[in-house]
C-alpha cells in the first residue's frame, strides 16, 4: 500500500504535475506516513529519475524544471507536518542565489535554484538585479553555506568580485563558498576573483555545489 | 495550415514538359533492347522496329497507362507493419546506394567495403529514426561480383526491420532477389500484398532501356513489386543543358517506363524518380551538390506529381570526398529542397563524391538534417486558440514560461531536438566535451548507436533458408562459401 502511494508520488514528479504532487502528499500525511519518508521514499526517487533521463539525453529542461516545481509543491504540502512531529528535512546546504546588481537575466540563475533545491538544498533565490548588500544581508540572516552569483554580461561580471570583496571585508568569505555562473564565466574569472566553483550550466552546479562543500 | 513548399515551375510549363515527353515517344521513340518488351509494346499498339530495337509509342498509349497507375501505395516492415506511405507530399528517407566505397571512421579516406561493413551500416539505419528506409547501400568486395547485389539484400534482410530500396544487376538476380523476400513474406502473393522492397529500374540517357533494367521493370509488374524509375539525363552531356530540357528528357524516359510497367500489369505499383544531374563544365563529373541540380529533381518530382504517380528523388548528397564543410552545406541544401518538393523517397543520405562512396559518420550528421527538414515541412501549426493572449495574460510578465506546463506540453511537437552530435553547448562545455570537430561528434555517435542496436526478431529457420538462397547463387558463379557472419549472428 504504501510502496504503491510512494511510486505515484515518484510519478507525480516524472510526469511534472504539481497538483497531484501535492494531492499525494496529503494523501500520504492522512494516512498518517512519515513525511520524510515521503519525500525520500517517494518524491525524491521521482527526482532522481528525471536527472537520470536528462543525462542520457531523454528528458529536457522542462522535464526536468516541473520535476522541481513538483517535488517543492511537495514539500510545501508536507511542511505542516514535518513541523508538528518535529522533524526537519535533512538539507544539503544552504543557498543564496542572486542575479548580480545592474543585470536582469533570470533563466540560468532560476534553473540552477530549482535544480538545487530538487537535489536537497536549501534555497533563498533573491531574483535579479540584487545590490550586493542584500545578497549579504541575505548570507548572515540564514547563515548561508553557499552563495551563488549570476551574471550574464561583461560589465556586470565585475559585481561578482564585488560582492566576494566584501564578504572578505566582513569576514564572511570563509564561512561561505561561492559559485559564480552565466555565459561570460571562464575558469579564468573564476580563478581571478578567487570563487569557488562555478558550472558550465544547471545540472552541473549540483555536483559542484556538492563538491566544494565536501559532500 | 500552410505546407512550405517549392514549386519551380508554372502550370503551363508542366503541361508543355510532359506533352514533348510524350511526343519524345512518338518521334524519335524510346530504344528498348528488351525482346519481351518490345513485344509487349507492339501488341499494344505500338510501331516497333525489332531489328533497330526502337518503339515509337502513341499518345493515346501513354495516357491509357497514366489512367491504370496507382497514385499511392505503403511499404511494409518485416514486422509486416505500414512504414513508408508514398503519397501526396509526405516524405521519407533512405540512405544513398550503388556505394564502390566506405570511409574508413579511422583513416577518414575512402577504402574497399566488405561484409562487416555493410552489416553495420544496415545496424546504423536501423537505430536512426529519421531514416525511413534502409537501402542497399553499397557492394561487398568479399563477393563475387555476380552475386553482389543479392548478397547485400542478404546482410540487410538478416539485420533490418524497416522496408529496403534495393535494385538487381543482372536479370537472373533479380529472381534469387525476388526469392528472398518472398521467403520472408510468406510467399509471392503476400510479398504483393504487403511489399517490403522497391526495386530501383534505371533506363540509360538518352531514351534507352538496357536489356536487364527492361527485364528487372517486367518482372516487378508481374509481381506487383513497386518499381522505382530512375531517370538519369546528365544535362549538357547524355541530355539538353537547359534544366526545361534535361526535364523534358526525364519525363519521356519515365513515361516509357510507366507505359512498359502498366501494359505487363495494369495497377502495378511505379515510382517516379529519378537522379538526374547537371554535368559539370570543368570536370567532367556529375556534381550532385549543384544546384541546378536540385533544380531538375525537384522539377521532375514536380512533374510527377502532377501527373498523379508516387515520386521519389536522388538527393541529399554532396560532391566532397572527405566529411568537411561543403559536405555539409550541400546535404543540406539538397535535403531541404528535396523535402520542400515533397519527394516521397528521398535517397541519398550518408552518401558523398559523386555517388560513389558512404560514411557512417556522414549518415548519421545527414539524419540530423533530415529531422530538421521534416521538422521545417511540417510549418507552423497553431496549437491554442487564441494563440498565445490567454497564456500571456495569465503569466503576465513573469519570464517563467520554462515552469508551464503549457511549455511541457507542446515543446517536443515545436522543437526537433537533434542528438549530441549537433553541437549548442556554451564554449566552456564544448570545451569540456573534448573540444571535437562535426566528425570526431559523429564518430562517436556512430559507435553509440551500433551499440544500443537490438536484433530483429528474424527465425534462425528463415536465416538459413536466406543463406542457403545466397549461397546456391554464389555456387552458380564459383563461390563455394560465404563469407561468415559474426559470430552469433
Amino acid at each position: 500500500m504504501e510502496n504503491e502511494l510512494f511510486q505515484k508520488m515518484a510519478q507525480s514528479v516524472l510526469d511534472g504535475d504539481s497538483d497531484a504532487a501535492s494531492a499525494l502528499a496529503k494523501e500520504a500525511v492522512d494516512a498518517g506516513i512519515d513525511p520524510l519518508e515521503a519525500i525520500t521514499k517517494g518524491f525524491v526517487t521521482g527526482v532522481n529519475q528525471v536527472g537520470e533521463s536528462f543525462a542520457s539525453g531523454q528528458a529536457f529542461l522542462p522535464e526536468l524544471v516541473m520535476a522541481g516545481e513538483a517535488m517543492k509543491a511537495a514539500v510545501a504540502t508536507l511542511e505542516p507536518e514535518m513541523q508538528k512531529r518535529g522533524v526537519h528535512r535533512t538539507m544539503l546546504g544552504k543557498v543564496v542565489l542572486a542575479t548580480v546588481e545592474g543585470d536582469i537575466h533570470e533563466i540560468g540563475k532560476s534553473l540552477v535554484g530549482t535544480m538545487l533545491s530538487a537535489s536537497g538544498f536549501q534555497v533563498y533565490d533573491l531574483g535579479v538585479d540584487v545590490p550586493a548588500a542584500r545578497i549579504i544581508a541575505k548570507v548572515k540572516e540564514v547563515d548561508a553555506n553557499i552563495v551563488g552569483l549570476s551574471a550574464l554580461l561583461t560589465t556586470t561580471m565585475v559585481k561578482q568580485k564585488e560582492v566576494i570583496d566584501e564578504l572578505d571585508k566582513l569576514g564572511l568569505r570563509k564561512k561561505v563558498k561561492v559559485m559564480v555562473g552565466g555565459a561570460p564565466v571562464t575558469r579564468d574569472w573564476v580563478q581571478k576573483i578567487e570563487a569557488d566553483g562555478y558550472s558550465e550550466d544547471a545540472i552541473g552546479a549540483v555536483a559542484v555545489a556538492k563538491q566544494i562543500l565536501g559532500l | 495550415m500552410v505546407r512550405p513548399k517549392v514549386e519551380l515551375l508554372d502550370i503551363d510549363l508542366v503541361n508543355q514538359i510532359i506533352s514533348e515527353g510524350i511526343a519524345i515517344l512518338e518521334n524519335p521513340g524510346i530504344r528498348v533492347h528488351n525482346q519481351e518488351a518490345l513485344e509487349i509494346l507492339a501488341n499494344a499498339g505500338a510501331k516497333v522496329d525489332f531489328q533497330a530495337q526502337v518503339a515509337w509509342i502513341p499518345e493515346k498509349i501513354t495516357r491509357q497507362a497514366l489512367k491504370t497507375v496507382p497514385h499511392e501505395f505503403t511499404l511494409f516492415d518485416l514486422n509486416g507493419n505500414p512504414a513508408v506511405h508514398y503519397f501526396g507530399d509526405k516524405i521519407h528517407f533512405d540512405p544513398g546506394s550503388g556505394g564502390l566505397t566506405i570511409i574508413d571512421s579511422q583513416t577518414e579516406r575512402p577504402r574497399i567495403p566488405l561484409t562487416n561493413d555493410l552489416i553495420k551500416f544496415v545496424k546504423l539505419v536501423e537505430t536512426l529514426p529519421q531514416i525511413d528506409a534502409q537501402s542497399t547501400a553499397f557492394v561487398c568486395s568479399d563477393v563475387t561480383p555476380e552475386i553482389g547485389d543479392l548478397y547485400r539484400l542478404y546482410l540487410a534482410l538478416i539485420y533490418m526491420n524497416k522496408p529496403i530500396i534495393t535494385g538487381a544487376f543482372r536479370k537472373d538476380t533479380w529472381w534469387t532477389m525476388k526469392e528472398m523476400l518472398s521467403a520472408i513474406a510468406g510467399g509471392d502473393k503476400a510479398l504483393a500484398l504487403k511489399p517490403t522492397a522497391v526495386f530501383d529500374v534505371c533506363p540509360s540517357p538518352p531514351l534507352l532501356w538496357s536489356d536487364t533494367t527492361c527485364q528487372n521493370l517486367i518482372d516487378c509488374a508481374r509481381f506487383s513489386i513497386p518499381a522505382q524509375l530512375i531517370s538519369m539525363p546528365l544535362a549538357g552531356a547524355t541530355a539538353p543543358v537547359t534544366l526545361a530540357g534535361a526535364v523534358v528528357q526525364h519525363t519521356a524516359e519515365s513515361l516509357s517506363g510507366v507505359v512498359i510497367h502498366q501494359l505487363v500489369k495494369e495497377g502495378a505499383p511505379i515510382v517516379w524518380g529519378g537522379s538526374p544531374a547537371i554535368f559539370d563544365m570543368r570536370e567532367g563529373s556529375t556534381p550532385m551538390g549543384a544546384v541546378e541540380t536540385w533544380m531538375i529533381s525537384s522539377a521532375c518530382v514536380q512533374i510527377g506529381k502532377a501527373l498523379g504517380l508516387p515520386t521519389h528523388a536522388y538527393m541529399g548528397m554532396s560532391d566532397t570526398k572527405i566529411i568537411d564543410a561543403q559536405c555539409g552545406l550541400e546535404s543540406m541544401g539538397s535535403n531541404f529542397i528535396a523535402a520542400l518538393s515533397g519527394a516521397n523517397m528521398i535517397s541519398g543520405c550518408g552518401m558523398l563524391d559523386l555517388e560513389s562512396c558512404l560514411s557512417f559518420e556522414k549518415l548519421v550528421i545527414d539524419a540530423e538534417m533530415i529531422g530538421m527538414a521534416k521538422r521545417f515541412v511540417k510549418g507552423i501549426e497553431v496549437r491554442d486558440n487564441p494563440i498565445a493572449l490567454s497564456l500571456m495574460q495569465k503569466s503576465g510578465h513573469k519570464g517563467e514560461f520554462l515552469t508551464l506546463p503549457h511549455t511541457r506540453k507542446w515543446y517536443r511537437e515545436e522543437q526537433y531536438l537533434p542528438s549530441e552530435l549537433i553541437d549548442r553547448a556554451s564554449y566552456e562545455g564544448w570545451k569540456s566535451r573534448g573540444e571535437k570537430s562535426t566528425f570526431e561528434r559523429a564518430r562517436d555517435r556512430v559507435e553509440k548507436l551500433i551499440s544500443s542496436y537490438q536484433p530483429t526478431k528474424i527465425t534462425k529457420e528463415l536465416r538459413q533458408e536466406l543463406r542457403a538462397i545466397t549461397l546456391r547463387a554464389g555456387q552458380s558463379f564459383g563461390m563455394q562459401s560465404l563469407p561468415p557472419l559474426p559470430q552469433g549472428e
